[in-house]
């Protein structure tokens, strides 16, 4: 298994390289001007033309790239043209409001899609059946920014039960930090635990009809045992993938979510650096979002190996 | 027995203390529609960062609700015979954040680094002076090019922000980071798109002014989950509460509702001759572009999309400006008159103009409603909706015919008119260019009265109403929604927050 790891890790770094330079060439290609954002209404030429040889912006893209990636093998990501902070302390800032809000959304995802999976799967045809596919359906088509206002305006403003939006660390208020996070995480969780409920169902169903399961059942086996114990373990292994990818898009950001909420996370950084042309931070979110995503994926095949023994003498 | 008496006096006495006193402890919550950028008086850009600076930073003057210059850290000035030179009296007993004492070589350091710091973007609202001369501890004269009307307006917003000189020597242009100034406020901690809190300054000068222990500002871009905030309790007290959000906050017993009619301007900005593009109908032919100007029911326009929550407008100032020109009052719609004009200018079957937006709520229903009033009177507008970054290089390279834009607005005329109608404005993106025009608004920057000024500009909003290279169509409203236990706040016209007097009572 390790020298398969290793392997999956040398390729890792090339992908990334190619992911950064491909980025970096977009954003490039985005029409506007960074410094007409940057110089403010009043747009002083001598301004203008001190920052862009600040900036670097009259070099050759190539070697914008290559003062960018030699800063960055250095730890050092650069400093956000809007505010002046540097990129690395801008993501120190988000990164745990982004995971927090990843497992949070990814619990309720788990806790709500994989018991509604078994249950639609072995309730195959059956109202039960029905009644899950339709609210998994209605959980992927509800807006995430639709229900985030309806939730706010209910929740917050009328019930007064949870806070309206915000954030707050888990290290300043424990109670306050999940509570402000239980709307938003809930909202992002409903969309995933319906991608993770059609997975389950139909991994369920197939692994149902494998001659193993029948020959559990024809031993005499009680149905919740054959259905915990010989056909889930194996149904999940898919599902487990699924996880992981599920969880590095997380990671990635939820712009809408966190827009609505106002969650100071990844996806409402990225948002405003694209709009104001903050390269800086566009490339180094990208960077860590890429570096986290193949992380993701790599601990999913090592989850594969942990889960199928079949699969460890290989 | 006696003992118990008297130790429940005690007791209800202390109780009718702690009650009687001012609700201290407060921490006021405002939410910003934005985030702000860097917080350097000298770097930023950002409206919201002037928000921020309302309570961080103070100013050499501030202005009242009706646009008049009022002592801040400068208490009276003077300006020479010739116009040419200032001297100004400055407060005495003022420390910056970090017990630097204010005084006239801190103003005169702030001035030079205003002017010379390489990312300073204040340099051409400081243009006039020349040189500072520091006459006395508290006593300092500005040397000025030639008269300046402008100036004083200029130092009572970021170009007279007074940042500590020792700090902003040792930071440079890392300043922003942990701004220093000599604010009621301090700087504590910011999370960008999170929040920035500031705490009270004990050492302010006018410290009893001040009623709250911290200011907290957060960022909510979005606007009904801003007005949920402010419903649920979350904060005190939000800026810019979207116009159709108006009856629902209206309705909500515990909230007051503030507003003032902002100094900018929302309208169309045409190319008359930026590149190639300028060369069009449209740009040549000042008969179209009136044309347009009649066909639009700028009342209507207001009630349509704003729910008549702002300020219908054809100048550049609103009319409730004292510098409106009064003799050319928003005129309703003439369709017939529009029709005329297209006819004279050779296009009586109609003719079509494509018009760049901002892709976002506001502005495309304001060109929606524009679209289908223009086209009665024959005007086909077509809609381009740009990214604002996008739309504001094309604009600036040339590449438009019209384009849909505004200004946040100045406290002096000339800032909403001098930089885009003169022939080298800065940002003259429509290359218009009028002898008579730059004639009358650089003669309205040097004239010594207010009179001889207002004449100056009512004249040339007269050519600019007849040439239009800007179509003006209305003012923002700056609207306020705050928790009814805030008291005493006053709305100004720049939009900014001002925390003296204000107090919160429950």
């Amino acid at each position: 298994m390790l020298p398969f790891l290793l392997r999956r890790i040398l390729i890792a770094i090339p992908t990334i390289l190619l992911i950064s330079i491909f980025v970096f060439a977009l954003q490039k290609l985005l029409p506007g001007d960074p410094l007409l954002v940057l110089a403010g209404e009043e747009r002083d030429p001598e301004t203008l033309a001190f920052l862009r040889e600040k900036y670097r912006l009259n070099d050759p893209i190539w070697m914008q790239y290559l003062a960018w990636i030699g800063n960055a093998l250095q730890g050092d990501l650069g400093t956000s043209l809007r505010t002046n902070q540097p990129v690395t302390e801008l993501i120190a800032q988000k990164l745990p409001v982004t995971i927090q809000l990843a497992v949070m959304s990814m619990i309720f995802a788990l806790v709500i899609g994989i018991p509604a999976g078994i249950l639609s799967a072995v309730k195959k045809g059956t109202v039960t059946d029905y009644i899950a596919n339709f609210v998994a359906l209605s959980g992927l088509s509800i807006p995430n920014f639709w229900l985030g206002i309806m939730l706010i305006l209910l929740v917050a403003v009328k019930w007064q039960l949870l806070p309206a939006s915000g954030y707050v660390p888990l290290s300043e208020d424990f109670w306050r930090s999940i509570t402000t996070m239980l709307m938003p995480s809930f909202v992002l969780g409903t969309a995933l635990a319906a991608t993770l409920m059609r997975h389950t169902r139909s991994s369920m169903l197939s692994v149902l009809s494998a001659d193993y399961v029948r020959t559990a059942r024809a031993k005499g086996l009680a149905e919740r045992v054959v259905i915990l114990k010989h056909a889930l373990r194996n149904a999940l292994t898919p599902i487990v993938t699924l996880t992981a990818l599920l969880f590095g898009e997380l990671v990635a950001g939820a712009v809408l979510t966190e827009q609505i909420f106002t969650i100071p996370g990844f996806g409402k950084l990225i948002v405003d650096a694209v709009f104001n042309r903050d390269y800086a931070v566009v490339q180094g979110v990208v960077l860590v979002t890429a570096v986290g995503f193949i992380f993701m994926n790599l601990l999913a095949d090592a989850l594969y190996f942990v889960l199928n023994p079949r699969l460890r003498g290989h | 027995m006696l003992h118990l008496k008297t130790a429940m006096i005690t007791a209800l006495l202390s109780a009718t203390a702690l009650s009687a006193s001012p609700v201290f402890a407060k921490d006021l919550r405002i939410a910003l529609q934005s985030d702000a950028d860097v917080l350097d008086p000298d770097q930023s850009r950002t409206f919201v960062g002037r928000i921020v600076y309302a309570s961080l930073c103070d100013k050499l003057v501030d202005i009242t609700p009706d646009l008049e210059i009022i002592p801040q850290l400068a208490t009276s000035w003077t300006t020479s015979e010739d116009g040419t030179a200032i001297t100004m009296q400055l407060r005495e007993g003022v420390v910056f954040h970090d017990g630097t004492p204010f005084n006239s070589q801190a103003v005169a350091d702030n001035i030079e680094r205003s002017q010379t710091m390489d990312e300073s973007r204040r340099k051409s609202e400081l243009a006039s002076i020349t040189s500072t001369e520091v006459t006395g501890e508290y006593v300092i004269v500005m040397n000025l090019a030639g008269p300046d009307a402008t100036l004083m307006a200029q130092l009572a917003d970021r170009a007279g922000m007074m940042v500590s000189p020792t700090a902003a020597a040792a930071a440079g242009t890392d300043f922003g980071l942990n701004p220093v100034c000599s604010g009621a406020f301090s700087f504590t901690e910011r999370v960008a798109q999170d929040k920035i809190v500031l705490t009270k300054f004990d050492d302010y000068w006018n410290a009893d002014a001040i009623n709250f222990d911290s200011v907290t500002f957060l960022p909510i871009p979005d606007t009904t989950v801003r007005l949920a905030n402010l419903q649920s309790g979350d904060i005190d007290m939000l800026e810019r509460l979207a116009a159709t959000d108006l009856t629902q906050a209206r309705g909500d017993d515990s909230i007051v509702v503030d507003s003032a009619v902002s100094l900018g301007y929302q309208g169309i900005t045409f190319n008359l001759a930026n590149g190639e593009k300028g060369d069009n109908p449209w740009g040549n032919d000042k008969r179209l572009r009136q044309a347009l100007s009649f066909a639009i029911d700028r009342e209507a326009l207001n009630q349509v999309v704003f729910d008549g929550a702002f300020a219908p407008g054809n100048q550049s100032f609103p009319s409730s400006s004292p510098w409106y020109n009064t003799s050319l009052p928003v005129e309703p719609a003439n369709i017939e008159r529009a029709q005329e004009l297209l006819a004279e200018a050779g296009y009586p079957d109609g003719i079509d103009l494509e018009v760049q937006v901002p892709n976002s709520t506001e502005p495309l229903a304001v060109m929606q409603v524009v679209q289908a009033m223009a086209a009665p009177a024959g005007i086909n507008i077509s809609l381009t909706s740009k990214e604002f970054a996008t739309l504001l290089s094309d604009q600036s390279a040339g590449d438009y015919f019209a384009s849909q834009i505004g200004w946040s607005g100045r406290v002096d005329p000339d800032g909403n008119n001098h930089q885009f109608a003169t022939t080298d404005g800065g940002i003259n993106d429509s290359k218009f260019s009028d002898p008579k025009m730059d004639e009358l608004l650089n003669a309205a920057r040097i004239a010594g009265t207010t009179a001889e000024r207002k004449a100056l500009y009512d004249e040339a909003t007269a050519i600019m109403l007849d040439e239009l290279p800007r179509l003006f169509l209305y003012h923002v409203n700056w609207i306020w929604a705050y928790n009814d236990s805030l008291k005493g706040f006053t709305p100004y016209p720049d939009g900014m927050i001002r925390l003296e007097g204000v107090t919160w009572e429950e």
